[in-house]
């Protein structure tokens, strides 16, 4: 049993060093594209709200300690705790893209998505062009909604997961598939407290 | 995954530390620091990853091997940001050779 309980842990964290090579080379590509066009990145990291950022990252950290409880209530055999928790951790993921989806919305009504509704009603400083700002907002969608991406899909194993243990699936001694959803939740997690200061803070607020 | 149960208490440790740190990235962001205002929201932004890692995914009381193939993961990544930037942070350190104009041609083909 101790076996398979490390090598599911250990499948699970090949996965995730296959996605930390996939949002590594995104981050890489955004790093490049910043030092090119410094002026524009730290204006469009400006345009973003950053009291929504930090209230999501604050909401994604909650919903990480709501995942490690349920985990802690499968370890020590609670059941309708174990619910609740995986409840609550959903709760917090659905809130988390509520807030995003309006700030989508926010940027939709600003004119500020590349491609189909782009023409920014401020006045650009010197040094930045409507292209190079649009290629910051390309970034900023593109890295937002592949994370947004994970969170939907975390949403749906949470789901399966619900519903195994409402029927009493998982007990103190096996309690596999939560422990590594619960990395995978924690994982996407930890791509959100790099993007939100990538994207929202470094960009000269003072 | 060992079978070791961490404390409902130093996961609201780290929960609190983690709302902290959020607190302390945000306000560092308002004040002018120049090229460290991006050094120190990394900086924060990584112990935050430490502290999920470590405590929530439980990486503080994994394998060996797990622990292995997370530092691999790592060693990679900081391969490819590390040449990638080695390139394109370097290239305006040498002239272009577009100055040289059309008059040098291709280098004749050796003879054998």
């Amino acid at each position: 049993m101790e076996q398979q309980n490390e090598s599911g842990t250990f499948g699970m964290w090949v996965f995730l060093v296959t996605e930390i090579m996939f949002f590594g080379a995104i981050f890489a590509a955004y790093a490049i594209y910043r030092s090119m066009y410094l002026p524009a990145f730290e204006f469009g990291s400006r345009l973003l709200d950053i009291k929504l950022g930090a209230t999501n990252t604050a909401v994604l950290i909650g919903s990480s300690l709501t995942m490690v409880l349920a985990v802690h209530a499968a370890q020590t055999g609670k059941r309708k705790a174990l619910v609740f928790y995986l409840l609550l951790t959903m709760l917090l993921g659905a809130a988390f893209l509520g807030i995003k989806s309006y700030e989508y919305f926010h940027k939709w009504e600003h004119f500020l998505v590349p491609g189909l509704r782009f023409a920014p009603a401020e006045v650009l400083p010197a040094g930045v062009t409507v292209q190079n700002l649009q290629l910051f907002f390309c970034f900023y969608f593109f890295m937002t909604a592949l994370h947004a991406l994970h969170m939907i899909i975390g949403f749906g194993i949470m789901t399966v997961l619900v519903v195994m243990s409402w029927r009493g699936r998982f007990s103190p001694e096996y309690y596999a598939p939560i422990e590594v959803s619960g990395l995978y939740w924690h994982f996407v997690d930890i791509v959100w407290i790099f993007l939100f200061p990538l994207l929202y803070l470094i960009g000269g607020r003072y | 995954m060992s079978q070791h149960i961490v404390s409902v208490r130093s996961y609201v440790i780290v929960f609190l530390a983690l709302l902290g740190l959020t607190a302390l990235t945000v306000g560092v962001a308002f004040v002018d620091l120049g090229q460290l205002n991006t050094v120190i929201a990394l900086a924060i932004a990584t112990v935050k990853m430490l502290l999920v890692m470590l405590i929530f995914m439980h990486v503080k009381y994994s394998s060996r091997l797990t622990k292995l193939s997370i530092l691999a993961a790592f060693f990679w990544l900081a391969l490819l940001l590390t040449f990638t930037m080695s390139d394109y942070f370097t290239r305006h350190w040498t002239p272009s050779p577009s100055d040289w104009g059309p008059s040098i041609s291709q280098p004749a083909p050796r003879e054998k």
